[in-house]
């Protein structure tokens, strides 16, 4: 088991490191898609399965699709190389390095409650009753907000077509 | 010989009874079982292909009044393999300006999510690659990854028609996922579980004829457009109109790497009539499945055969609609439709009816819905030919 966690987590660390280096703004956003995956690929070690079936419809196939069409809309079509550098790098530096030693800190101090138990066979059943039971007020406050999103996207689309 | 002693199971315990007379114990054996497991399932399925095209293309043929390949060995059967020898020899040309390495990732990555999605489906009970009790997600997300291999291959190939089928396989199969997604949550209701064996299992009911499209026959239609859609399918063709944009986003592949496009179609279609199969089909249930196990590989190929054969009629004889009649088709009426039958459907399993009331509930409740439904629209379609014959000949009075 140490193995395979070790090579996903080479794998999710190497592109992760290639989001942030390539040259090349859709190359990135692909190694970012191959650390969404890894991250996915960990989730099913640690047995949970609904959690990363969600990355992989959620990151994969809606949020990298979202930036990968930003890209293809937004650039000239290929063959202009961004570079990986702009002034704010050493900002950007300083707060992911701040970023990571916050982590570390709360990882290494905080005493995480852990239950020494198998996963329960029926935890898809469990969240889910659990998402329509007690916490059924938070679910729909989180659906709330997205489709106060949804609105707002379509009433900024609608509003650009009216002035023309 | 004693068939209802057959047991597929039995045939993995033998299996398993075997290596470890050999002296070869759990760790390494489950490794053993997964990677043979893996393997199986990849040459039944890229075989499989072989077949499925000329199957394809005869349907299509008988459909159209026409012969088909007859000419490469008996009733063309060796027509597809003598086509993959071809694109196997032919010269593999990259265009210069193309982005080398997600050019070539991309017909990879659109096999690799078809095939991946092989492994919950469940040929005979038991029989299924990983029985996850994520099936049906799991099967969404691999599936959204489709649109990702054609993305890149459409942006990689440096080429305007590329580019522009890529944008349509994003407007496409993401917008039809949610009416295939909602059509797929039916079921999984009904039947309280996500296992894909579970969901065959829960139509076991009248001796194994208690198939969820009896009751359901909305969420089932539904399902098969969103089918036609996700699969790249005519009427839904949409990303590779030949008339419209050349070839969509493939138009630069040549030789094995547009093969590999080629099977990913193919295979896509059949694995969705799988799922199809399993969610409103009843999978591998049948009559005397229950005493004779080994007759559920037999139901779930002849059933999964049977809508395979359903899509291709309805590729060999719909005209391709236009990009904005498939949105409006998608978010006019697909997404309203099947949003408004998984909210009954909710109510009605929460008020809990006795046995055959429930079904006959839900049943009065699909056709409702689809009757109203396609009311609705033929009334709306009535009125748009209208409008349009009006815009030409104006002394028509208003509708």
């Amino acid at each position: 088991m140490p193995i395979v966690f070790l090579i996903l987590a080479l794998f999710t660390v190497v592109m992760a490191i290639g989001t942030v280096t390539a040259r090349n703004l859709f190359h990135a956003a692909l190694f970012l898609i191959g650390a969404f995956f890894g991250v996915a690929t960990i989730y099913v070690l640690l047995e949970a399965e609904f959690l990363a079936v969600s990355q992989i419809i959620i990151y994969i196939g809606a949020i990298a699709t979202l930036i990968v069409f930003a890209i293809m809309l937004s650039r000239s079509m290929m063959g202009r190389e961004a570079g990986g550098y702009n002034r704010f790098w050493l900002a950007a530096a300083v707060g992911a390095a701040a970023l990571w030693s916050l982590l570390a800190w709360v990882l290494t101090t905080v005493s995480f409650p852990v239950v020494n138990q198998p996963v329960p066979a029926d935890a898809i059943f469990q969240i889910g009753t659990g998402l329509v039971g007690p916490y059924v007020i938070p679910f729909e406050v989180a659906s709330i907000l997205l489709v106060v999103a949804l609105i707002g996207a379509v009433m900024i689309a609608r509003e650009r077509h009216r002035q023309r | 010989m004693d068939w209802s002693q057959i047991d597929l199971r039995m045939v993995g315990a033998l299996w398993n009874q075997a290596w470890q007379n050999a002296g070869i114990t759990p760790p390494l054996l489950t490794v053993i079982n997964w990677v043979v497991a893996a393997v199986v399932l990849l040459l039944v399925g890229l075989n499989m292909v072989i077949g499925l095209i000329w199957l394809e293309r005869k349907i299509a043929a008988r459909i159209q009044d026409r012969l088909g390949p007859n000419r490469v060995g008996p009733f063309g059967l060796l027509q597809t393999v003598a086509d993959a020898l071809k694109l196997l020899t032919k010269e593999d040309i990259t265009p210069t300006e193309a982005d080398r390495i997600t050019y070539n990732l991309a017909p990879a990555l659109a096999v690799f999510h078809v095939l991946m999605t092989l492994a919950v489906i469940p040929f005979a009970d038991g029989v299924i690659g990983a029985d996850l009790n994520v099936g049906v997600l799991y099967i969404v997300a691999f599936g959204s990854m489709g649109s990702m291999a054609a993305l890149m291959a459409g942006w990689a190939s440096n080429n305007k028609y590329a580019l522009v089928g890529g944008f349509r396989v994003v407007a496409q199969l993401l917008s039809y996922e949610i009416p295939l997604v909602f059509a797929m949550m039916i079921p999984v209701l009904v039947a309280g579980t996500m296992r894909m064996n579970g969901l065959a299992q829960a139509q076991g009911q009248f001796g194994g004829l208690g198939w969820y499209v009896w009751v359901m026959p909305c969420a089932f239609f539904i399902f098969l457009a969103a089918t036609l859609a996700e699969g790249e399918r005519a009427p839904f063709d949409l990303l590779e109109a030949e008339s419209e944009i050349v070839a969509g986003f493939n138009i630069e592949y040549s030789g094995m790497k547009f093969a590999w496009f080629f099977l990913a179609f193919f295979l896509n279609s059949w694995v969705l009539s799988a799922i199809g199969t399993t969610l409103f089909l009843g999978g591998w249930q049948g009559p005397f499945v229950d005493r004779i196990p080994a007759l559920g590989v037999v139901y779930f190929f002849a059933k999964t055969m049977v809508m395979f054969w359903v899509l291709a009629w309805i590729r060999a004889t719909f005209p391709r609609l236009r990009i904005d009649q498939m949105m409006d088709f998608c978010w006019k009426f697909l997404v309203p439709l099947a949003l408004v039958l998984l909210v009954g459907t909710a109510i009605l399993l929460k008020l809990g009816l006795p046995s055959p009331f429930d079904g006959l509930a839900l049943l009065v409740w699909n056709l409702v819905l689809l009757i109203g439904g396609f009311w609705l629209l033929g009334k709306a379609q009535h009125r748009a030919v209208y409008a349009s014959k009006r815009a030409f000949t104006p002394q028509l009075p208003r509708l």
